[in-house]
């Protein structure tokens, strides 16, 4: 069994908040980042996002292991964005074949940069604080999403880590009769592609006989389905929309004021 | 309280022309509990699937009927089912969610639903409390758990499909005592399948028994059935009481010995505690060596590491000189290597087929060891006539049955020819015919002078060919010594 070790401790505030809200928060947050192409409005939503984060009850090693991924990748579109910008605007530092470094290509590869970071950031944040059971219970009661479809996606969703360990095993039980691919890259891909075809036949036959098992405990129903958890939307979990859509409009106000805003449509 | 009637059932999947289940009439009283028997294909899961309404008009052809108090079985108008594996019947992440999940499907109102699923939860003895991930269960206990959801909603038939043959002898005892306590009301019917006999026989109070054409062969009280039908039975691979297999008495000593475990540990990345600590074992040619434990004692583990398939993480595996080994410790060698000196024998065939062909198959280990054409033909034909599989030498492997899929997994790694035979649960969840093949094969390879390393929880297999024992118990090995007789 391997989850990835969670990024808070069961309880702590931010994993009680109502996933759904939650959700909606870095979802407003995300549009008003993407609708410009300045720095300036991803930059203050970044801001924002760390000022809050001390007092969410986060694990900082685990939450950066997450994290180190979407750093590096912020961080190369920003490089390949500074180094292969189609046109030099400002000042032009270097010019050296394809490369041309400008005042205006770093500009533009920071924006991509924060852009990217501005709108990972908080959702990555959200769904690694949100049970996954809790988040299915308030998509089928508070967003009306078909109990079939979520809950027998969460369902599916368990069976996620024993496609890693079974994964594992069928490349071991490949070596065992003989088949490895050494080095060559054919051999290799296609050993990978085989392996990979008798990953996907055994999880549908699991997902074929966890299917069968929910329904023959009732889920093919019409009898209307009752909620053993409940998930009220709290006087916090309002506070929270609140504040997603306050820093939303922060970010876009700041850029406006400082007249770095550049809408994405129709500037 | 219910009662079910099966008149003139029959059911063929779509796509097949055989019928899985062919005129079948069952009459069960409200409490009755009955052993369904019958031999490998008779459609006993089918027959199950069809009192449980699991079998969509769309998958295929049926005749007859099947009711429930009277009305066909339908949403939550269903018996309880139990199936052989726990991890594709927990649906929740969490085990009190899990309990409650039918009882949402049935539209229980929520303030009647957590009194019942703490209720149910005692009665089948469930030790963790409710917020308790289903992933950190042991096998037994994810199977009492599932047991618990199935009985929340109150069904008054119980089916269960071989709801013991994935668990080890101890977690197997629990959910049979949880199913014992469950049934002690006298008012939940039961259908049982199970191939192991004897452990079933004190909760039953008649046998039924499917024919292999179609329709009911046996139905009576099960003291009547074995006493006039135990021979045919055991001889269609029933596991009837006194019927089970004679043990050997001819014991082995090792020869030369091939591979050792010195101070073997081993620690799965991300896991608290080692799986392995100071495991000391030696395997020789000629003998067969069992490893016993439980569930999660660190067996398969071990196997993979003597298999040379896991990297230690502490001490070695050491190959001896009568394996001729290269230089590098196993799990280094190159594949080919490694194949015609130790074969491993996983515990799902299905995990180690490679082609689309019994034949290509059996080819392929010899033809990585570099054979020359002639010398693959030879080898293919010889294990296949050997292992009664030349009849399907152009059937795909993922379509044999149970008892040749196992039959082949142990003939490919046989193929190249290994000095060494590991093992994982050979014996796994087959019914006797096929067992008994198995352990006179593995007998027949330990004779010709081939060294086994068996891991299994499988007390008969242990008593039918192992010459020597070690247990694995919480990591560590204690060695048992030899199978005195």
């Amino acid at each position: 069994m391997r989850f990835a070790a969670p990024v808070a401790a069961a309880g702590t505030p931010v994993t009680r908040l109502n996933p759904v809200t939650k959700l909606a928060a870095v979802l407003v947050l995300s549009l008003a980042v993407l609708a410009t192409v300045d720095p300036v409005t991803p930059a203050v939503a970044i801001a924002g996002t760390l000022a809050v984060l001390p007092f969410a009850g986060l694990r900082p090693g685990p939450l950066l292991r997450r994290l180190w991924p979407l750093l590096l990748g912020a961080a190369t579109v920003g490089v390949v964005n500074v180094l292969f910008a189609g046109e030099a605007t400002g000042t032009l530092y270097v010019h050296s074949g394809p490369f041309r470094l400008s005042s205006g290509s770093l500009a533009a590869g920071a924006a991509l940069a924060l852009r990217v970071l501005a709108i990972a950031l908080p959702g990555l944040v959200a769904f690694a604080t949100t049970d996954p059971t809790d988040l299915a219970d308030c998509l089928v009661r508070q967003v009306r999403v078909p109990a079939r479809f979520a809950l027998g996606a969460l369902a599916a969703y368990r069976l996620m880590p024993l496609l890693a360990d079974e994964w594992e095993l069928l490349g071991l039980a490949r070596r065992a009769r003989g088949v490895d691919a050494g080095r060559s890259p054919v051999a290799r891909g296609r050993l990978f592609a085989t392996t990979l075809f008798a990953l996907l036949v055994g999880a549908v036959r699991r997902g074929g006989r966890l299917a069968t098992a929910m329904d023959a405990r009732g889920f093919d129903a019409s009898t209307p389905r009752t909620y053993a958890r409940t998930h009220p939307v709290r006087r916090v979990d309002l506070l929270v929309f609140a504040g997603g859509v306050a820093l939303a409009a922060l970010s876009l106000g700041v850029s406006v004021a400082v007249g770095a805003f550049r809408p994405l449509v129709g500037g | 309280m219910t009662t079910l009637a099966v008149r003139g059932f029959s059911w063929r999947h779509a796509g097949r022309t055989a019928w899985a289940v062919r005129d079948v009439d069952l009459h069960v009283e409200a409490g009755e509990r009955v052993l369904l028997l019958g031999p490998s294909g008779a459609g006993k899961s089918t027959l199950l699937a069809g009192i449980a309404g699991l079998l969509p008009a769309d998958t295929g052809e049926r005749t007859g009927e099947i009711l429930l108090d009277g009305a066909p079985p339908a949403g939550t108008r269903r018996p309880g089912f139990l199936f052989q594996d726990p991890e594709t019947q927990l649906v929740m992440a969490r085990c009190g969610d899990d309990v409650a999940f039918g009882l949402e499907n049935h539209g229980t109102p929520v303030d009647r639903i957590w009194p019942r699923v703490t209720e149910t939860l005692a009665t089948v003895g469930f030790p963790h409390p409710l917020d308790r991930s289903t992933d950190a269960l042991s096998g037994g206990e994810q199977q009492r758990l599932a047991l618990a959801g199935v009985l929340a909603p109150n069904p008054g038939l119980l089916l269960l499909d071989e709801p013991t043959a994935n668990l080890d002898p101890a977690g197997a005892a629990l959910v049979r005592a949880a199913i014992g306590r469950v049934l002690a009301d006298g008012r939940t019917g039961m259908i049982l399948v199970e191939h192991r006999v004897a452990e079933a026989l004190p909760l039953v109070d008649r046998v039924v028994v499917l024919a292999a054409g179609g329709g009911i062969e046996v139905d009576g009280p099960p003291e009547k059935v074995f006493a006039e039908h135990g021979d045919s039975l055991a001889a269609q691979g029933v596991w009837v009481p006194g019927h089970g297999p004679a043990p050997r008495t001819a014991r082995r000593t090792g020869g030369d010995p091939l591979v050792s475990a010195v101070g073997l540990g081993y620690r799965h990345p991300g896991a608290p505690t080692p799986a392995l600590s100071d495991v000391d074992l030696t395997v020789a040619a000629g003998e067969a060596l069992a490893v016993l434990g439980h569930n999660g004692s660190g067996k398969s583990t071990l196997a993979l590491l003597l298999g040379g398939l896991l990297a230690p993480g502490v001490g070695s595996v050491v190959a001896h000189d009568a394996l001729s080994p290269p230089a590098k410790p196993p799990h280094r060698w190159r594949a080919a290597a490694l194949t015609s000196r130790i074969g491993s024998v996983f515990q799902n065939p299905e995990h180690q087929f490679v082609t689309g062909r019994v034949r290509d198959e059996l080819a392929l280990g010899p033809r990585r060891v570099g054979r020359t054409a002639a010398e693959v033909d030879a080898v293919v034909t010889e294990l296949l006539e050997r292992l009664r599989l030349t009849h399907l030498a152009g059937a795909n492997p993922y379509t044999l049955s149970g008892g040749e899929q196992r039959r082949l997994s142990v003939a490919t790694a046989l193929a190249t020819a290994p000095s060494l035979l590991v093992l994982d649960e050979p014996t796994f969840g087959q019914d006797l015919r096929t067992w008994r093949e198995t352990v006179a094969l593995l007998g027949g390879l330990a004779d010709d002078g081939r060294g086994l390393a068996v891991v299994t929880h499988d007390e008969d297999l242990v008593a039918a060919l192992a010459d020597r024992t070690v247990t694995l118990h919480k990591g560590r090995s204690y060695d048992e010594g030899r199978c005195g007789r």
